[in-house]
């Protein structure tokens, strides 16, 4: 097990390596950053002194090597725009983007695994046909059109609830504390769900046929067990690995897609952010931005993995590649 | 593919009248697209033709060109009807391209590493999994920011982000076909390799291919969408859907519903029914029910 770990570890570490070069590349081509920078009526010499304080007239593996060590104590540098440090930055907007996501995912979850099991369990049902095809609309249509009929509906024309910006926030910097925070929550978190939503009801729907088929439900409907302790105890029980799965890989692509939720609702997080240094050529905040997000994706795919190492030795010998 | 395998294959997509339907539709929108220079009554790219005069008119108004506005204008007073139209050309030319290029770069990628394998199959694998497990639209934010604004630019970024798909499941198919007996028995005659892989091992792989090119031109359809929606994607000049949709957003909360809700309805119904088509695809190419 520890070699597995240790191994599984190296590769997540080589993988970051290997993005922290493509990324830096990547943002490098984007734009001379001292055009951004620079007061266009400084001096040549002002000019200079800045570039040189940047470090921008060395070499670009200097420059490279500058950035990673820096970057491995944890100083991402300032962002061009906001003048101060990008990783405070870009942490102070990380509430807002959890919230969001954690409040979808768990929209979509409670949603979408009841939905699911219907229509696993009686696949042949209007009502269970009616569930797949709102599970394809829901991931058909794009996030962002969606939120702007949300928008339309619940904002302009009922004026029920805010149509964009967050409300007070509280304690760690959330705003699911009072009731004015979640009329302002609602909106975004049911539009980032949706198509989390789809593909649960999928998943979950699969899972369920394939479970219903199998002896043990057999078993225990000859044993006389009623239908809701078959399906409450034994499906769940089956189709819940691969949902928690599913739940944390996707965790950080709801992150990602967040980006044009937050965009459409005014959403103040970190996916805003990216959006606004792309268009304002923020080379630090965008550096910073990539490389935590394939920080985290590393991560979770890595706990992912360990997790089915300690459920299933099998995974463990064939490991190694 | 024969004759009777397609008539076969007809009648079993026939199946269900809601898939018909979205086959109807994706026809009817082709078709549309195609003849947009024609049928549309106003050029949307025509900078010089557009009055002012005209700007946010709503829906059945007739403004100064005489003609009747059936879906009002843009802000800029374009004829939405039009604009709809070159939008759908544009961003269909966008996402199909970029789809059969993934597919045959994908393709290529998957089938080499399955049938040559070794390091360089383990590598290319290693690769496509590492950016499958990062989110499309990440990517291709990425690669848009990298590379600016515009057409070309937009299909790279479409293509880099969709190639993985491709070569996943054409390396998954491949690797089942390749320890077959036929393949064997193939590359026991005195034929190349690049005969067996092209014209042996290719046909068997299609299928799946077949339903994954259409669920990734409907996602680029929709990845297009999103960027020009978020500022990323083309210029106002040659307004595709996700920009039109952009464009009107700002005028939605006073009311203007029209100019945001008309382009959605299209990019909506658009992606929708090539998913539909796609999900019958795969019941009907599903090689489990095969007989």
């Amino acid at each position: 097990m520890l070699g597995f770990f240790l191994g599984r570890l190296a590769q997540a570490a080589l993988v970051m390596l290997v993005m922290s070069v493509l990324v830096f590349l990547g943002v490098y081509a984007i734009g001379n950053p001292i055009d951004v920078l620079i007061d266009p009526a400084a001096s040549p010499g002002q000019r200079l002194a800045l570039i040189q304080q940047y470090g921008l007239d060395l070499p670009l593996w200097q420059q490279y090597l500058r950035f990673l060590g820096s970057v491995l104590q944890g100083d991402f540098g300032n962002s061009f725009v906001f003048r101060i440090p990008v990783l405070s930055l870009i942490l102070s907007r990380l509430p807002a983007t959890l919230e969001l996501a954690t409040t979808a995912m768990l929209i979509a979850t409670l949603l979408g695994v009841p939905l699911g099991i219907w229509a696993g369990y009686r696949p042949q049902a209007r009502s269970s046909k009616a569930i797949m095809a709102v599970s394809v609309i829901g991931f058909s249509v794009p996030t962002f059109w969606v939120g702007l009929l949300l928008i339309l509906f619940f904002a302009v024309e009922f004026r029920w609830l805010p149509s964009g910006g967050r409300g007070p926030t509280g304690a760690l910097g959330l705003s699911i504390w009072s009731a004015e925070g979640w009329t302002f929550l609602l909106l975004p978190a049911l539009n980032l769900s949706l198509f989390k939503f789809g593909l649960l009801i999928r998943l979950v729907r699969a899972g369920t046929e394939e479970v219903m088929g199998s002896e043990h439900v057999r078993f225990a409907r000859a044993q006389g067990l009623p239908e809701r302790q078959v399906v409450g105890l034994h499906v769940l029980k089956n189709i819940g690995i691969p949902i928690i799965t599913v739940f944390g890989l996707e965790f950080g692509s709801t992150l990602a897609f967040a980006v044009v939720t937050e965009t459409v609702f005014n959403w103040p997080g970190m996916g805003k952010l990216i959006i606004e240094s792309i268009t304002a050529l923020d080379r630090p905040v965008m550096v910073a931005y990539l490389i935590l997000v394939v920080l985290l994706f590393v991560l979770i795919n890595l706990l992912v993995e360990l997790t089915y190492g300690f459920l299933d030795p099998r995974v463990r010998v064939k490991g190694a590649p | 593919m024969n004759a009777t395998a397609l008539r076969e294959g007809w009648a079993e997509y026939r199946r269900s009248p809601v898939a018909v339907l979205a086959l109807l539709v994706v026809v009817a929108v082709v078709a549309l697209a195609l003849l947009a220079p024609w049928i549309a009554p106003q050029d949307p790219y025509n900078q010089a033709g557009l009055d002012l005069f005209d700007a946010r008119l709503p829906p059945g108004e007739t403004g100064s060109g005489g003609y009747v506005h059936w879906l009002g204008t843009d802000n800029a007073g374009r004829d939405l009807l039009s604009a709809i139209l070159y939008g759908l050309r544009l961003s269909l030319t966008i996402s199909v391209t970029a789809g059969l290029v993934a597919l045959v770069v994908g393709a290529a990628i998957g089938l080499a590493a399955a049938y040559y394998g070794g390091w360089f199959g383990a590598l290319a694998m290693r690769v496509v999994d590492l950016q499958l497990s990062l989110p499309a639209i990440l990517l291709a934010l990425v690669m848009v920011a990298m590379l600016g604004q515009g057409v070309p630019q937009l299909m790279l970024a479409l293509i880099a982000a969709q190639y993985a798909y491709f070569a996943r499941t054409a390396f998954g198919a491949a690797s089942a076909e390749r320890r077959k007996d036929y393949i064997e028995a193939a590359l026991s005659t005195p034929l190349s390799g690049g005969r067996v892989l092209l014209r042996h091992l290719l046909p068997n792989t299609l299928p799946p291919l077949i339903v994954v090119v259409t669920v990734q031109i409907a996602t680029a359809i929709s990845l297009e969408a999103t960027l020009s929606f978020l500022g990323l994607g083309l210029p106002i000049t040659r307004p595709s859907l996700g920009l039109l949709i952009a464009n009107g957003f700002q005028f939605m909360l006073s009311g203007r519903y029209w100019i945001s809700v008309y382009p959605g309805i299209a990019l909506m119904l658009t992606v929708l029914a090539i998913n539909l088509v796609g999900d019958q695809l795969r019941q009907v190419l599903n090689p489990r029910r095969r007989r």
